[in-house]
Protein backbone atom coordinates (compact mmCIF):
# COMPACT_ATOMS: atom_id res chain seq x y z
CA UNK A 1 0.00 0.00 0.00
CA UNK A 2 1.20 3.35 -0.54
CA UNK A 3 0.91 6.63 1.68
CA UNK A 4 0.87 9.29 -0.56
CA UNK A 5 0.16 11.75 2.27
CA UNK A 6 3.28 12.31 4.16
CA UNK A 7 4.70 14.09 6.59
CA UNK A 8 8.65 15.49 6.73
CA UNK A 9 11.18 17.74 8.89
CA UNK A 10 14.03 18.37 10.22
CA UNK A 11 13.81 17.23 13.74
CA UNK A 12 16.19 16.61 17.24
CA UNK A 13 17.45 13.62 18.35
CA UNK A 14 19.01 12.16 21.29
CA UNK A 15 22.45 11.12 19.85
CA UNK A 16 25.16 9.02 21.78
CA UNK A 17 26.58 10.69 25.11
CA UNK A 18 23.38 12.63 25.59
CA UNK A 19 24.63 14.65 22.16
CA UNK A 20 21.36 16.30 20.34
CA UNK A 21 21.94 16.03 16.20
CA UNK A 22 19.61 16.65 13.20
CA UNK A 23 17.82 13.95 11.81
CA UNK A 24 15.09 13.80 8.62
CA UNK A 25 11.93 12.49 9.34
CA UNK A 26 9.47 11.28 7.51
CA UNK A 27 5.74 9.69 8.13
CA UNK A 28 2.88 8.50 6.44
CA UNK A 29 0.02 10.03 7.26
CA UNK A 30 -3.92 8.64 7.62
CA UNK A 31 -5.18 5.74 9.77
CA UNK A 32 -3.47 3.08 11.41
CA UNK A 33 0.08 2.12 13.49
CA UNK A 34 3.28 2.21 11.35
CA UNK A 35 6.59 0.48 11.73
CA UNK A 36 9.81 2.68 12.30
CA UNK A 37 13.20 1.93 9.98
CA UNK A 38 16.35 4.00 10.84
CA UNK A 39 18.05 5.26 7.70
CA UNK A 40 21.60 5.40 7.77
CA UNK A 41 23.45 7.76 5.42
CA UNK A 42 25.83 6.44 2.72
CA UNK A 43 29.86 8.09 3.33
CA UNK A 44 28.76 11.62 1.34
CA UNK A 45 27.01 12.27 3.89
CA UNK A 46 23.47 13.43 4.83
CA UNK A 47 22.65 14.52 1.47
CA UNK A 48 19.52 15.37 -1.03
CA UNK A 49 18.85 11.93 -2.11
CA UNK A 50 19.13 10.31 1.60
CA UNK A 51 15.94 12.80 1.99
CA UNK A 52 14.63 11.03 -1.02
CA UNK A 53 15.13 7.91 0.22
CA UNK A 54 13.75 8.76 3.36
CA UNK A 55 10.77 10.19 1.83
CA UNK A 56 10.27 6.86 -0.72
CA UNK A 57 10.47 4.74 2.94
CA UNK A 58 7.48 6.85 4.19
CA UNK A 59 5.83 6.18 0.56
CA UNK A 60 5.68 2.79 1.42
CA UNK A 61 4.23 2.86 4.85
CA UNK A 62 7.53 3.17 7.26
CA UNK A 63 8.36 6.25 9.60
CA UNK A 64 11.09 6.72 8.95
CA UNK A 65 14.07 8.99 10.89
CA UNK A 66 17.65 9.65 9.02
CA UNK A 67 20.14 11.12 11.57
CA UNK A 68 22.62 13.51 10.64
CA UNK A 69 25.77 11.27 11.74
CA UNK A 70 28.18 13.92 11.24
CA UNK A 71 26.30 16.75 12.59
CA UNK A 72 29.36 16.82 14.97
CA UNK A 73 30.82 18.52 12.20
CA UNK A 74 28.57 21.39 11.56
CA UNK A 75 27.11 23.29 10.96
CA UNK A 76 27.78 23.46 6.98
CA UNK A 77 26.94 22.19 3.86
CA UNK A 78 26.25 18.54 4.02
CA UNK A 79 29.16 18.28 1.54
CA UNK A 80 31.85 20.48 3.23
CA UNK A 81 30.59 18.75 6.47
CA UNK A 82 31.02 15.22 4.71
CA UNK A 83 35.01 16.50 3.98
CA UNK A 84 35.56 17.39 7.19
CA UNK A 85 34.66 14.01 8.61
CA UNK A 86 36.66 12.23 5.60
CA UNK A 87 39.66 14.26 6.84
CA UNK A 88 39.57 13.24 9.98
CA UNK A 89 39.06 9.35 9.25
CA UNK A 90 35.40 9.14 9.14
CA UNK A 91 33.02 8.71 12.50
CA UNK A 92 33.86 5.76 15.02
CA UNK A 93 32.17 2.91 14.60
CA UNK A 94 30.87 2.99 18.33
CA UNK A 95 29.38 6.61 17.53
CA UNK A 96 27.22 5.73 14.67
CA UNK A 97 25.80 2.67 16.93
CA UNK A 98 24.98 4.94 19.44
CA UNK A 99 23.72 7.44 17.23
CA UNK A 100 21.60 4.79 15.88
CA UNK A 101 20.39 3.22 18.66
CA UNK A 102 19.22 7.09 19.81
CA UNK A 103 17.34 7.80 16.64
CA UNK A 104 15.90 4.23 16.96
CA UNK A 105 14.53 5.57 20.45
CA UNK A 106 12.76 8.69 18.76
CA UNK A 107 10.44 6.22 16.69
CA UNK A 108 7.84 4.30 19.23
CA UNK A 109 7.67 7.58 21.13
CA UNK A 110 5.43 8.63 18.33
CA UNK A 111 2.16 8.32 18.04
CA UNK A 112 1.65 6.94 15.31
CA UNK A 113 4.36 4.29 15.83
CA UNK A 114 3.30 0.13 15.90
CA UNK A 115 6.87 -0.05 17.82
CA UNK A 116 8.74 -2.12 15.57
CA UNK A 117 12.10 -0.33 14.03
CA UNK A 118 14.11 -1.81 11.23
CA UNK A 119 17.61 -0.36 10.11
CA UNK A 120 18.85 0.47 6.46
CA UNK A 121 21.68 1.67 5.31
CA UNK A 122 24.27 2.51 2.16
CA UNK A 123 27.31 2.21 1.18
CA UNK A 124 29.52 2.96 4.56
CA UNK A 125 25.58 3.07 5.89
CA UNK A 126 25.39 -0.57 4.72
CA UNK A 127 27.96 -1.71 6.78
CA UNK A 128 26.91 0.64 9.60
CA UNK A 129 23.81 -1.31 9.17
CA UNK A 130 25.29 -4.83 9.67
CA UNK A 131 27.13 -3.26 12.46
CA UNK A 132 24.39 -1.92 14.54
CA UNK A 133 22.60 -5.51 13.67
CA UNK A 134 25.21 -7.47 15.73
CA UNK A 135 25.96 -4.71 18.58
CA UNK A 136 22.38 -3.07 19.38
CA UNK A 137 19.05 -4.73 20.94
CA UNK A 138 17.00 -1.77 19.38
CA UNK A 139 15.70 -3.03 15.92
CA UNK A 140 13.98 -5.78 14.95
CA UNK A 141 15.44 -6.40 11.23
CA UNK A 142 18.09 -4.95 9.11
CA UNK A 143 19.03 -4.28 5.32
CA UNK A 144 22.44 -4.11 4.08
CA UNK A 145 22.26 -1.87 0.41
CA UNK A 146 26.12 -2.74 -0.53
CA UNK A 147 28.00 -2.44 2.46
CA UNK A 148 31.74 -2.38 1.66
CA UNK A 149 34.08 -3.34 4.34
CA UNK A 150 31.93 -5.95 6.01
CA UNK A 151 34.80 -8.40 5.41
CA UNK A 152 38.42 -6.50 5.95
CA UNK A 153 40.94 -8.09 3.87
CA UNK A 154 43.98 -5.64 5.07
CA UNK A 155 44.06 -5.52 8.34
CA UNK A 156 45.88 -2.06 7.95
CA UNK A 157 41.48 -0.75 7.25
CA UNK A 158 41.39 -1.44 11.08
CA UNK A 159 41.90 1.07 13.49
CA UNK A 160 40.70 3.20 16.49
CA UNK A 161 37.48 3.79 14.88
CA UNK A 162 36.88 0.79 13.12
CA UNK A 163 38.77 -1.72 15.19
CA UNK A 164 36.79 -4.94 14.38
CA UNK A 165 35.40 -5.97 11.19
CA UNK A 166 31.32 -6.59 11.29
CA UNK A 167 31.86 -10.05 9.93
CA UNK A 168 33.52 -10.85 13.19
CA UNK A 169 30.93 -10.37 15.14
CA UNK A 170 28.16 -11.51 12.90
CA UNK A 171 27.64 -14.61 15.40
CA UNK A 172 26.25 -11.77 17.34
CA UNK A 173 23.31 -10.83 14.44
CA UNK A 174 20.57 -10.56 16.03
CA UNK A 175 17.82 -10.04 13.54
CA UNK A 176 17.04 -11.04 10.37
CA UNK A 177 19.22 -9.66 7.54
CA UNK A 178 17.96 -8.62 3.49
CA UNK A 179 21.42 -7.79 1.62
CA UNK A 180 21.18 -6.11 -1.53
CA UNK A 181 24.35 -6.28 -3.83
CA UNK A 182 25.27 -5.22 -7.42
CA UNK A 183 28.05 -7.72 -8.84
CA UNK A 184 29.86 -4.52 -10.91
CA UNK A 185 30.83 -3.24 -7.38
CA UNK A 186 34.15 -3.00 -6.04
CA UNK A 187 33.73 -2.63 -2.46
CA UNK A 188 32.10 -4.63 -1.93
CA UNK A 189 33.01 -6.97 -4.84
CA UNK A 190 31.33 -10.51 -5.68
CA UNK A 191 33.89 -12.66 -3.80
CA UNK A 192 33.34 -10.62 -0.75
CA UNK A 193 29.44 -11.06 -0.96
CA UNK A 194 30.09 -14.88 -1.30
CA UNK A 195 32.44 -15.04 1.63
CA UNK A 196 29.56 -12.79 3.93
CA UNK A 197 26.78 -15.05 2.88
CA UNK A 198 29.19 -18.41 3.61
CA UNK A 199 29.95 -17.31 7.14
CA UNK A 200 25.89 -16.18 7.76
CA UNK A 201 24.91 -19.62 5.96
CA UNK A 202 27.70 -21.22 8.71
CA UNK A 203 26.17 -19.65 11.99
CA UNK A 204 22.67 -20.23 10.65
CA UNK A 205 21.77 -16.83 10.46
CA UNK A 206 18.22 -15.66 9.04
CA UNK A 207 19.36 -13.96 5.97
CA UNK A 208 18.72 -13.07 1.88
CA UNK A 209 21.14 -12.07 -0.14
CA UNK A 210 19.79 -10.92 -3.65
CA UNK A 211 22.81 -9.73 -5.95
CA UNK A 212 21.90 -8.08 -9.52
CA UNK A 213 24.04 -7.98 -12.38
CA UNK A 214 24.13 -5.00 -14.56
CA UNK A 215 24.59 -2.50 -11.24
CA UNK A 216 27.81 -1.53 -9.44
CA UNK A 217 27.54 0.38 -6.02
CA UNK A 218 24.71 2.71 -5.86
CA UNK A 219 22.63 1.49 -8.20
CA UNK A 220 19.42 2.79 -6.00
CA UNK A 221 20.74 6.84 -6.24
CA UNK A 222 18.38 8.50 -8.79
CA UNK A 223 20.98 11.63 -8.57
CA UNK A 224 24.28 9.42 -10.04
CA UNK A 225 25.60 7.64 -13.27
CA UNK A 226 25.78 4.63 -11.27
CA UNK A 227 21.47 4.23 -11.00
CA UNK A 228 19.91 1.18 -12.55
CA UNK A 229 16.77 1.78 -12.84
CA UNK A 230 15.67 -1.95 -13.55
CA UNK A 231 17.43 -3.56 -10.95
CA UNK A 232 16.72 -0.51 -8.31
CA UNK A 233 12.85 -1.24 -8.61
CA UNK A 234 13.27 -4.88 -7.66
CA UNK A 235 15.79 -4.04 -5.05
CA UNK A 236 13.64 -0.94 -3.67
CA UNK A 237 10.36 -3.97 -4.10
CA UNK A 238 12.43 -6.52 -2.18
CA UNK A 239 13.50 -4.42 0.87
CA UNK A 240 9.41 -3.20 1.53
CA UNK A 241 8.61 -6.72 1.26
CA UNK A 242 11.18 -7.67 4.10
CA UNK A 243 10.32 -4.84 6.14
CA UNK A 244 6.66 -5.29 5.76
CA UNK A 245 7.04 -9.37 6.50
CA UNK A 246 9.07 -8.24 9.99
CA UNK A 247 8.31 -5.17 11.05
CA UNK A 248 4.20 -5.17 10.46
CA UNK A 249 1.77 -3.17 8.58
CA UNK A 250 0.55 -3.92 5.08
CA UNK A 251 2.70 -4.92 2.08
CA UNK B 1 34.96 2.51 -2.94
CA UNK B 2 33.62 3.94 0.54
CA UNK B 3 37.19 4.24 2.54
CA UNK B 4 38.15 7.13 4.31
CA UNK B 5 42.04 6.69 2.70
CA UNK B 6 43.12 10.32 2.64
CA UNK B 7 46.55 11.40 1.40
CA UNK B 8 47.96 14.72 2.97
CA UNK B 9 49.96 16.98 0.20
CA UNK B 10 51.60 19.91 2.43
CA UNK B 11 51.50 23.14 0.23
CA UNK B 12 51.98 27.19 0.77
CA UNK B 13 49.77 29.03 -0.94
CA UNK B 14 46.51 30.45 -1.62
CA UNK B 15 43.24 29.22 -3.63
CA UNK B 16 40.13 30.69 -4.16
CA UNK B 17 36.26 29.61 -5.42
CA UNK B 18 33.58 31.88 -7.09
CA UNK B 19 32.16 34.66 -5.58
CA UNK B 20 34.91 34.27 -2.49
CA UNK B 21 37.92 35.52 -0.97
CA UNK B 22 41.44 34.14 -1.36
CA UNK B 23 42.24 31.87 1.43
CA UNK B 24 45.23 30.39 2.83
CA UNK B 25 45.89 27.08 1.97
CA UNK B 26 47.97 24.63 3.71
CA UNK B 27 46.83 21.17 3.07
CA UNK B 28 45.55 19.18 0.41
CA UNK B 29 43.36 16.19 0.96
CA UNK B 30 43.70 14.19 -2.18
CA UNK B 31 40.94 10.71 -2.31
CA UNK B 32 40.38 8.93 -5.11
CA UNK B 33 36.54 7.33 -4.13
CA UNK B 34 32.47 8.49 -4.87
CA UNK B 35 32.29 12.08 -5.16
CA UNK B 36 29.64 14.36 -4.14
CA UNK B 37 28.85 16.18 -7.21
CA UNK B 38 30.47 15.46 -10.39
CA UNK B 39 28.63 12.49 -12.54
CA UNK B 40 31.29 10.36 -12.18
CA UNK B 41 31.25 6.86 -10.34
CA UNK B 42 34.57 7.51 -9.17
CA UNK B 43 36.36 10.68 -8.81
CA UNK B 44 40.28 12.11 -8.19
CA UNK B 45 38.83 14.56 -5.03
CA UNK B 46 41.02 17.52 -3.83
CA UNK B 47 39.97 19.32 -0.43
CA UNK B 48 42.49 22.61 -0.55
CA UNK B 49 41.81 23.83 3.42
CA UNK B 50 44.06 25.69 5.73
CA UNK B 51 44.65 23.53 8.57
CA UNK B 52 46.60 26.42 10.65
CA UNK B 53 43.36 28.32 10.39
CA UNK B 54 41.25 25.59 11.59
CA UNK B 55 40.62 23.18 8.19
CA UNK B 56 36.73 23.98 8.53
CA UNK B 57 36.59 25.89 4.77
CA UNK B 58 37.94 24.60 1.26
CA UNK B 59 38.14 24.94 -2.08
CA UNK B 60 36.99 21.64 -3.64
CA UNK B 61 37.64 19.88 -7.16
CA UNK B 62 36.66 15.89 -8.07
CA UNK B 63 37.73 15.20 -11.62
CA UNK B 64 37.91 11.69 -13.73
CA UNK B 65 40.77 9.58 -13.48
CA UNK B 66 41.63 10.99 -17.05
CA UNK B 67 41.54 14.54 -15.52
CA UNK B 68 43.70 14.02 -12.85
CA UNK B 69 46.41 11.94 -15.26
CA UNK B 70 46.36 14.78 -18.04
CA UNK B 71 46.47 17.31 -14.88
CA UNK B 72 49.37 16.07 -13.41
CA UNK B 73 51.33 15.76 -16.73
CA UNK B 74 50.23 19.71 -17.36
CA UNK B 75 51.69 20.59 -13.74
CA UNK B 76 55.35 18.81 -14.79
CA UNK B 77 54.95 20.43 -18.06
CA UNK B 78 54.21 23.98 -16.98
CA UNK B 79 56.88 23.75 -14.31
CA UNK B 80 59.85 22.50 -16.24
CA UNK B 81 58.60 25.18 -18.99
CA UNK B 82 58.92 27.25 -16.39
CA UNK B 83 61.96 26.81 -15.04
CA UNK B 84 63.34 26.76 -17.92
CA UNK B 85 62.37 30.64 -18.78
CA UNK B 86 63.00 31.83 -15.44
CA UNK B 87 66.72 30.20 -15.55
CA UNK B 88 67.09 32.40 -18.05
CA UNK B 89 66.06 35.32 -17.21
CA UNK B 90 67.72 34.68 -14.16
CA UNK B 91 70.91 34.98 -15.96
CA UNK B 92 69.72 37.63 -18.57
CA UNK B 93 71.61 40.80 -18.71
CA UNK B 94 69.31 42.68 -21.21
CA UNK B 95 67.04 45.10 -21.08
CA UNK B 96 63.91 45.27 -18.66
CA UNK B 97 61.61 45.11 -22.39
CA UNK B 98 64.05 42.23 -23.47
CA UNK B 99 63.35 40.05 -20.02
CA UNK B 100 59.44 40.23 -20.83
CA UNK B 101 59.28 39.86 -24.32
CA UNK B 102 60.78 36.17 -22.55
CA UNK B 103 57.29 35.62 -21.51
Amino acid sequence: MAYQGMLADTVKFRARNGDTGDAYYAWPTGQGKFPGVVLIHHMPGWDEWITEATRKLAHHGFATISPHLYFREGPGSPDDVGARVRAAGGVADDQVVGDADGAAAYLPAQPHANGKVGVIGYCSGGRHAFLIACKSSAFNACVDCWGGNVIVDDPKALNVKRPVAPIDLADKLNVPLLGIFGNDDENPNKDQVNRTEAVLKKLGKDYAFHRYDGAGHAFFNTSRVAFRAEQAADGWAKVFAFFHKHLGNTA
Amino acid sequence: MCSYIVEKARLVGTAKGPNSRWMRVDTANVYYDHPYEAQLDHALCVDFICEADGGRERVAIEISRESALELMERIKAALASGDATHTKAAAWTGSQADVAALF
